[in-house]
């Protein structure tokens, strides 16, 4: 068993199987994972999936293969009580098994933070103030979450509050997202947004659509019974499409304007707030 | 059975029959819980008349105060009529220092508090069992209600609380799940010590963690809880009482942690025998010593963050309400806080015990001790450090995404480590393939593809997608229960003979790794596509083109649950029906714990302790000079 | 051995009675499913509902205090949250409605939204909205769009008069709202169903409690 060279044919066999596996994870996997070419926070995030699956491909060939190997060539012969060689390190392995390790994790890091600074956050929620802007902001819709719906209001088109979301393709938008209540999260896979709506704060996130489709968006923080059936379809439209909407939207919903208050980056609602100090003394 | 004390008392001579029922027992305890209810309830109820609760105006229809006095005085009820009060107040009173409690006695002393570590050991054993029992069927009925994609099964709210359940207990108990039956059991004989630091207060760590499991199966009486098991603001406040079982379960065992922790960092540190250095101390003991750390660092957080909870329940703080002045967020940074911790607890006993039991059926030594304690201590400290990727989309200040983002990325350095002690001790090893073995395999394997997916989510992009879906979902079982659990019932498989004297059926036990491994893989695998495929965590209603896949799930968990039950079944038909007689040491391991005879002696080793300053628990293999390694026949080397 | 066997079995038996008990605790809670028929030859269907303010120790032994949705079924008012409605059918609703003023948290939702015409009728008059601080409840399906705020009665008003419904079930004579509105289910489904006013009295923000339990303020359609 010492004259074969499992450190070579380990070597080998790690190595085949990594340069045939990488390829098919790459343009087999890839395509299918996840969602949302549909926008550039999407499309980086399909990529960054890809990419690190890739990545990983070699880590996890290395560990599972052994595995089999070890399973297969390191047995105890049937009945006997031989042992291995008495080693208990090697220090040459142990740094670079360090090194590979760090340098591929700070890769990692990197690569991450850039695409998320680069991308205006990547289509996450990123707080109030988000690391970097867009300069070219096409639309701004702000996304209320409440027990057990979501509603869309439109700063730009006098404020008004809509119960279903429509977008114009190829434009920078801004999403607004806030709560009335309990912390809710508002994510449309096929556009790569997630952003939670935590009560009276607003989180923002950006998404530049890029083809016309359906999409489909969910809360995906509990909030109690309803959580799972606080979805609903929206549509990425032209942007001539989107206007006639809006303006339909605006005649619809006219006679709400009336008791709506106006609109904020996070509101105070009046009612159903049984607590002291919350309401005013009536 | 004679003791090697020389200053044994009076109180360890053996009681007659009828005393042993009358006195401080399980009975008492129990008839102490409830009298403590009562009493707690009545003046929980006394102080919503009182003119201050009308001033707060805390105008709810709940009974939060009073079930929260209840459930409290209820655990101190339990507890001094368990026995733990009669020492302290017996020494104040000026009695002679009682120093061993139903450490003799047969099947009884299981029953109560025994100051043996061995009894402590095999009662979380069984506990914990239990509670995974109880866990698991809550499982099975999450994916019962899932197998339509509307609620059909147990309702939306109900659900919740299944959800809640499942993953409450399982994460509660499975906390205590190594520390506290295999360390309680023989992290002591490792180091060469006859009992533990604090053995009173390690019989009380078991009994606050079965008080506290017994208060969170009673949230089905007060109308369950919605928020799953981070218990996340302001949704918590809005539940029912139900709410307030979860928040005196994770505050018990939160409090059960911080003792079981210093417990073992005492024993530890102070009680090893000579010989026994930090750089020779077992394995396992090191992964227990940096749980340990963790554990008392992490848990008062949450019992801090809880007792914030409760006070904004119970008389109308304001805490975690924004409109009240609080912040929701402080609620999730508190929780994370305590919670990423809280996983590192649960994976590094997993770490100790796989690393622990390899150079056994390797037949070489653990390759890598020094860089496998790096890692313990690697992983323990970044735990502290990367909380904030639980709420990488909650609109924190993104300045801080980066940041977190590198550290999380930086955590799976050391736990790699791990799995190069591991590589490293099979490499050119001579592997038999006991049960034990296998689950050290099928660790590997799981934990590996836990690990990967960790670092999947670590990047926020890519969180952007998969952040409270069901990839997440995977990434937790495939490293806690493909990780942990495994290594548990690995552990179970390989300590039980000399815990109890009785080996497990070995067919049976290959025959249910099996099941249990591709019943395992079946179940989750198609959960990372679930989750890449967008179904969102915790929801009763999803999209119609996700149900085949959902009911394959099904199916496969309901294998995997049928599979554990194979488990007990081994476990009750070798105890109880087969009973074969284990040897000494049917493993031929070299560690101090194979050494001492079965059954275990009351002080652990026979006479004196033994002489550690040459003993060593992975002198195993061939000495290499210069080439390869010639293969030596059983026993020799040094 | 015997003995052992004994034991063994009796132990399996309690355990497996306690785990049916506790699957039990769950699936026996659901409140009942009333089937609202066709009226035949016109492809319409009638619902009468009622919503309260208590709906009493008569009707529910668990949570007498709650505010709740009652449904008439042969002439009596039944307990129960979920309905079965016939698809593709217009579904006529009438609501009448006993409870005190809460106001609705997004007034937004003040506005009558996905019934036919965009319009319910209030007391016999036909309105596109109600002030939003004067809803004592709703009835909303989101997925299918409708949105129907239903007007409080003022409470110290009736109080005066003596005839404001302590507890259900609420007569006509009591004072109260009637509304009716009209809208048309499609395809076969289970559709969920909640008010949105915070109405569950004592709760943060009002949803807690019957707003959050099936069975009160929120339910299923079983569109067949």
């Amino acid at each position: 068993m010492d004259e074969i060279n499992h450190g070579r044919r380990f070597t080998i066999i790690w190595a085949v199987c990594t340069i045939i596996a990488v390829p098919l994870v790459i343009w087999v996997l890839g395509p299918n994972l996840g969602y949302g070419e549909a926008s550039n926070a999407g499309e980086d995030q399909a990529t960054t999936l890809t990419v690190l699956a890739a990545i990983a491909t070699p880590f996890l060939l290395l560990v599972g293969l052994y595995l089999v190997y070890a399973a297969m060539f390191f047995r105890q012969p049937r009945g006997q009580m031989l042992e291995g060689p008495a080693v208990r390190d090697d220090a040459k392995v142990q740094i670079s098994w360090i090194v590979v390790t760090s340098i591929t994790v700070l890769i990692l890091a990197v690569y991450g933070s850039v695409a998320l600074i680069q991308n205006y956050g990547d289509g996450t929620g990123s707080g109030a103030s988000p690391l970097n802007r867009p300069s070219h902001v096409g639309l701004r819709v702000q996304v209320i979450g409440q027990q057990w719906t979501w509603t869309y209001r439109w700063p730009e088109y006098g404020g008004v509050e809509t119960p279903g979301i429509e977008i114009p393709v190829n434009t920078m938008i801004e999403f607004n997202v806030t709560s009335l209540d309990v912390i809710h999260s508002w994510t449309v896979k096929e556009l790569g947004i997630k952003a939670d709506a935590n009560p009276q704060v607003n989180n923002i996130a950006f998404a530049e659509p890029n083809r016309l489709l359906s999409f489909e968006y969910r809360c995906t923080e509990l909030c109690g019974i309803w959580h799972g059936a606080m979805y609903g379809f929206g549509r990425v439209v032209t942007r001539p499409q989107f206007e006639e909407w809006i303006h339909k939207m605006q005649i619809k919903y006219r006679p709400a304007e009336k008791y709506l208050p106006p609109f904020a980056l996070t509101y105070q609602p009046k009612f159903g707030s049984h607590r002291a100090g919350f309401e005013e003394e009536s | 059975m004679s003791l090697a004390y020389p200053h044994q008392s009076s109180s360890s001579v053996e009681r007659p029959g009828w005393r042993k029922l009358v006195g401080f027992n399980i009975f008492t305890g129990i008839i102490g819980a409830v009298i403590g209810y009562i009493i707690g309830w009545y003046i929980g109820k006394a102080l919503t008349t009182t003119p201050y609760y009308e001033y707060i105006r805390v105008n709810t229809l709940e009974d939060d105060l009073a079930l929260i006095l209840a459930y409290s005085f209820g655990v101190i009820g339990f507890l001094v009529g368990m026995g733990f009060a009669n020492y302290p107040v017996g020494r104040m009173l000026g009695r002679p220092a009682s120093l061993r409690e139903k450490e003799t006695g047969g099947a009884w002393r299981y029953f109560g508090l025994s100051t043996d570590h061995k009894v402590v050991g095999i009662q979380y054993l069984v506990g914990v069992g239990f509670f995974f029992f109880v866990g698991g069927l809550n499982a099975m009925l999450i994916r019962t209600e899932l197998l339509h994609n509307t609620p059909e099964f147990v309702g939306p709210e109900k659900y919740l609380t299944i959800v809640g359940l499942h993953s409450v207990v399982m994460l509660g108990t499975l906390t205590s799940a190594v520390l506290g039956p295999f360390a309680n059991y023989f992290v002591p004989i490792m180091i060469g010590a006859r009992r533990m630091a604090f053995p009173r207060i390690e019989a009380l760590t078991f009994w606050l963690l079965m008080a506290a499991g017994v208060i969170l199966l009673s949230t089905i009486f007060f109308g369950g809880f919605p928020t799953g098991w981070t218990g996340y603001e302001p949704l918590n406040d809005q539940a029912l009482m139900g709410m307030d079982s979860y928040i005196l379960f994770f505050a018990l065992v939160g409090i059960s942690m911080v003792l079981l922790g210093m417990n073992m960092i005492v024993t530890i540190v102070t009680m090893r025998a000579p010989g026994v250095t930090w750089g020779r101390l077992p394995i396992f003991c090191w992964a227990t010593f940096v749980t340990a750390v963790l554990m008392v660092l992490a848990a008062p957080m949450l019992i801090g963050t809880l007792l914030m909870a409760a006070l904004d329940r119970a008389i109308g703080t304001s805490f975690f309400l924004t409109l009240g002045g609080g912040s929701a967020y402080l609620f999730e940074n508190l929780f994370w806080f305590f919670g990423h911790p809280e996983v590192y607890v649960l994976a590094l006993p997993g770490f100790g015990l796989i690393l622990e039991m390899l150079p056994v059926f390797a037949r070489k030594p653990l390759w890598g001790y020094r860089i496998a304690v790096a890692g313990f201590l690697g992983v323990g400290l970044m735990s502290f450090f990367v909380w904030q990727h639980h709420l990488f989309v909650s609109g924190i200040n993104a300045d801080l995404r980066p940041f977190y983002m590198l550290s999380t990325e930086i955590i799976s350095i050391p736990t790699g480590f791990v799995f190069l002690a591991f590589i490293g001790t099979i490499w050119r090893s001579r592997i038999t393939f006991t049960v034990p073995m296998l689950f050290c395999f099928a660790w590997a394997f799981n934990f590996l593809i836990g690990g990967a997916s960790g670092v999947v989510l670590s990047d926020v992009p890519t969180n952007a997608q998969l952040h409270g879906s069901f990839f997440v979902i995977a990434h937790f079982h495939y490293t806690i229960m493909g990780g942990l659990g495994f290594a548990f019932v690995g552990a179970i498989y390989y300590y039980v003979p000399k815990m109890f004297g009785f080996k497990l059926n070995e067919r049976i036990g290959k025959f249910q790794f099996w099941a249990m491994f591709l019943t395992f893989n079946a179940t989750f695998l198609p959960i990372f596509a679930l989750g890449l495929k967008g179904m969102a965590r915790r929801v009763t209603f999803y999209p119609a083109d996700l149900i085949t896949l959902n009911r394959v799930v099904s199916i496969a968990a309901y294998l995997l649950f049928a599979s554990m039950l194979l488990l007990v079944y081994n476990v009750v038909y070798s105890l109880v029906f087969e009973r074969e007689r284990a040897t000494d040491n049917p493993w031929h391991s070299k560690g101090m714990e194979w050494q001492v005879p079965t059954p275990v002696p009351v002080d652990n080793f026979p006479d004196k302790i033994p002489d550690m300053r040459d003993f060593d628990p992975y002198d195993y293999g061939v000495p290499v000079s210069g080439g390869g390694a010639a293969p030596a026949p059983a026993g020799a080397g040094a | 051995m015997g003995k052992r066997i004994t034991w063994t079995t009796v132990l399996l038996v309690i355990v497996c009675a306690l785990v049916a008990l506790y699957i039990n605790s769950y699936t026996s809670a659901w409140p009942k499913v009333i089937t609202v028929t066709n009226v035949p030859a016109t492809r319409t269907a009638n619902l009468e509902l009622q919503t309260v303010g208590a709906v009493g120790e008569k009707l529910d032994q668990k949570n007498p205090d709650w505010v709740s949705y009652l449904v008439r079924s042969h002439g009596e008012w039944v307990h129960t949250t979920i309905w079965q409605v016939p698809a593709h059918t217009l579904i006529h609703v009438t609501i009448y409605q006993y409870d005190s003023e809460s106001g609705l948290r997004n007034p937004y939702l003040g506005q009558v939204q996905g019934t036919i015409g965009g319009v319910m009728t209030l007391n016999g008059k036909v309105v596109n909205q109600i002030n939003p601080d004067s809803a004592a409840h709703s009835f909303a399906i989101p997925s299918m769009g409708v949105f129907v705020p239903l007007e409080g009665v003022n409470e110290e008003e009736a109080e005066k008069k003596h005839d404001f419904c302590e507890e259900a079930p609420c007569e006509l004579s009591q004072a109260h709202n009637t509304i009716s509105f009209s809208f048309r289910t499609g395809a076969p489904g289970h559709y969920r169903w909640q008010c949105f006013v915070p109405c569950g009295a004592g709760y943060t923000f009002g949803n807690g409690g019957p707003m959050s339990t099936l069975g009160y303020m929120g339910g299923f359609l079983y569109v067949v």
